[in-house]
């Protein structure tokens, strides 16, 4: 009876995994299609997609908007969700867990409501299609990601090591630049990849702001899905779907170095 | 890093070491982004929009009143919270089975299932609801396999419908509460399973009476996530629905893009943030709000 159940759960888990990764696999097999429209399992294989992807003046424009604003998103929300979760690790005040929860409602409101009332903000100040206002926009969605990763990865980081460089006679700057810093860099960097990935993904609020020039590559997804669907969007989701990948993987090395250094310093 | 500024946050006794009080500053930034990128917005979205309002308050409560209990925002209302509560019943009945999974398995099938939670669960939600256009489409995956096989003569509507719809919305939040399950079902204390076993309790029983109840905190948290998010849900719905499947975000855009119609937009963004808002606080209540995304 019991190993029925066992075996009827991973059954289950099995069949639930492939669901889940089936779409995405077969999203990428399509961007390699060889044939003139969006049919699987494709008759041929080629890199025509991607050939078109990457050749197009539009999508070419459209990757670099997303790689400028995902940059300008990752940098500043990196850099201010830091101190923010070293605020939140080390100082000691009343309603920390309410502030902390006032910062994190980025993730929580609409995201639709997000978008118009930055909208709102931009039009009035003549903002629409810049790139830096975009991408400090972007890092408003992914700061919340950024404080949330590195509250757990600065866990591991002991305070004690600070206290005692501080006693030897360190300066605040100096312990934080030569103590802090290169012990959270692990974490740090996990939380920078995921902030690039929250811009990078990021619709709704480009659909409102990016107006014509600063269009990102999902906001040309999004035009392409709602007016006549052309294989080249195989294309950029797989290519979508590459970054992503990289980006779970360097976290995964990362995750990796950052446990074994728990493991010398416990 | 920063000046020797007294903060004027901390007026108790137990802050009042220097150090801490310039750690408290490092908060500064990532707040004052905040408020001026993010809650100065939505207030002067709001203030503005309800200001440019010509009439007198009464006139503005009849219209107000009118809209909110008006035949479309009514429906939008109740077509948001039947999909909303359905995608959380469907993703909870999905994703506990797996999240049990992922407490009791060892060895490298644990990572291959977290990989097929988390891969899709980063992959960009228009990336993820093209793929299930292109599986859902007529001629899609699904029903040309059907076809193929000789189940289906016509091709079933699977897209442009509620169906589209749940299914594409429950494989982007699933994610989500697969990560809170299995953070709140690691957790449970498993010798309390093994005591009820040496009582001589079966594996049902004891799963009924003594697992069950201690995971139930993370399903009620599960299900205020998934269902905060699904009633602002906007993309998925919007490609993969049909005329009958319009949400209450997608009333809103419509408001904005094809009424230009500010007031009612924003009327009915606030009752949307007020409900998501109040769901929040109940959130934030029941557990951690550091379990928001699922980061370990």
């Amino acid at each position: 009876m019991r190993r029925w159940a066992a075996f009827l759960l991973r059954l289950y888990v099995t069949a639930a995994c492939v669901c889940l990764l089936a779409p995405i696999f077969i999203v990428v097999i399509l961007a390699f299609s060889g044939e003139g429209y969006l049919h699987f399992p494709p008759t041929s294989l080629s890199l025509q997609w991607f050939a078109r992807f990457f050749g197009d003046l539009q999508w070419q424009h459209a990757l670099l908007s997303s790689l400028v604003i995902g940059a300008i998103a990752c940098l500043v929300s990196t850099t201010v969700g830091f101190f923010a979760a070293y605020a939140f690790l080390r100082a000691e005040f009343r309603g920390k867990k309410l502030l902390l929860s006032l910062m994190l409602t980025p993730i929580i409101v609409p995201s639709i409501i997000t978008a118009i009332a930055m909208y709102y903000l931009a039009g009035r100040l003549g903002l629409i299609g810049n790139f830096l206002w975009l991408g400090l926009c972007h890092a408003v969605i992914a700061m919340p990601i950024v404080l949330l990763i590195l509250l757990a990865a600065l866990h591991a980081v002991d305070p004690n090591l600070e206290r005692a460089a501080l006693g030897l006679g360190g300066s605040r700057l100096h312990v934080f630049c030569r103590i802090v810093l290169p012990l959270a860099l692990p974490g740090i960097l996990s939380a920078a990849l995921f902030a690039f990935l929250a811009s990078f993904d990021e619709l709704l609020i480009s659909l409102f702001l990016a107006g014509v020039r600063a269009q990102t590559l999902p906001v040309r997804i999004w035009n392409s899905l709602n007016l006549q669907v052309e294989p080249t969007i195989a294309a950029v989701s797989a290519f979508l779907i590459g970054v992503t990948t990289l980006i779970l993987a360097a976290d995964g090395i990362l995750r990796h170095r950052r446990g074994r250094r728990r493991q010398t310093a416990g | 890093m920063t000046g020797s500024i007294a903060s004027p946050w901390t007026g108790s006794p137990a802050a009042a070491k220097a150090p801490r009080d310039r750690t408290l500053l490092l908060l500064l930034p990532a707040a004052a982004m905040l408020v001026l990128m993010f809650f100065v917005p939505m207030v002067l979205f709001f203030v503005r929009t309800f200001m440019e309002f010509q009439g007198s308050v009464a006139e503005f409560v009849t219209q107000a009143r009118d809209l909110l209990f008006s035949r479309p925002y009514l429906t939008a209302l109740a077509t948001t919270n039947w999909i909303a509560l359905t995608v959380t019943l469907a993703v909870l009945l999905v994703g506990y089975p797996i999240a049990y999974y992922l407490t009791t398995a060892t060895g490298p099938s644990v990572s291959v299932v977290v990989l097929a939670i988390v891969l899709p669960y980063f992959t960009s939600i228009i990336v993820r609801t093209f793929s299930w256009m292109v599986l859902l489409g007529e001629h899609g995956l699904v029903n040309d396999t059907l076809r193929a096989i000789g189940v289906i003569s016509e091709p079933l509507p699977l897209m442009y419908n509620r169906l589209g719809v749940l299914i594409g919305m429950s494989y982007v939040l699933l994610p989500y509460m697969v990560l809170t399950l299995y953070a709140a079902m690691r957790g449970i204390d498993t010798s309390l399973l093994r005591a009820a076993e040496g009582l001589g309790a079966s594996g049902f029983y004891t799963f009924r009476r003594v697992y069950f109840p201690l995971s139930l905190h993370g399903v009620l948290s599960g299900a205020l996530i998934v269902y905060i998010l699904s009633i602002g849900y906007f993309i998925t719905p919007a490609l993969m629905g049909g005329q009958h499947d319009i949400m209450v975000a997608m009333l809103i855009d419509r408001e904005l893009e094809v009424a230009v119609d500010w007031p009612s937009a924003a009327l009915m963004s606030l009752s949307l943030l007020v409900v998501t808002l109040a769901l929040y606080a109940i959130y934030y209540r029941v557990t951690d709000v550091r379990r928001l995304i699922g980061a370990r």
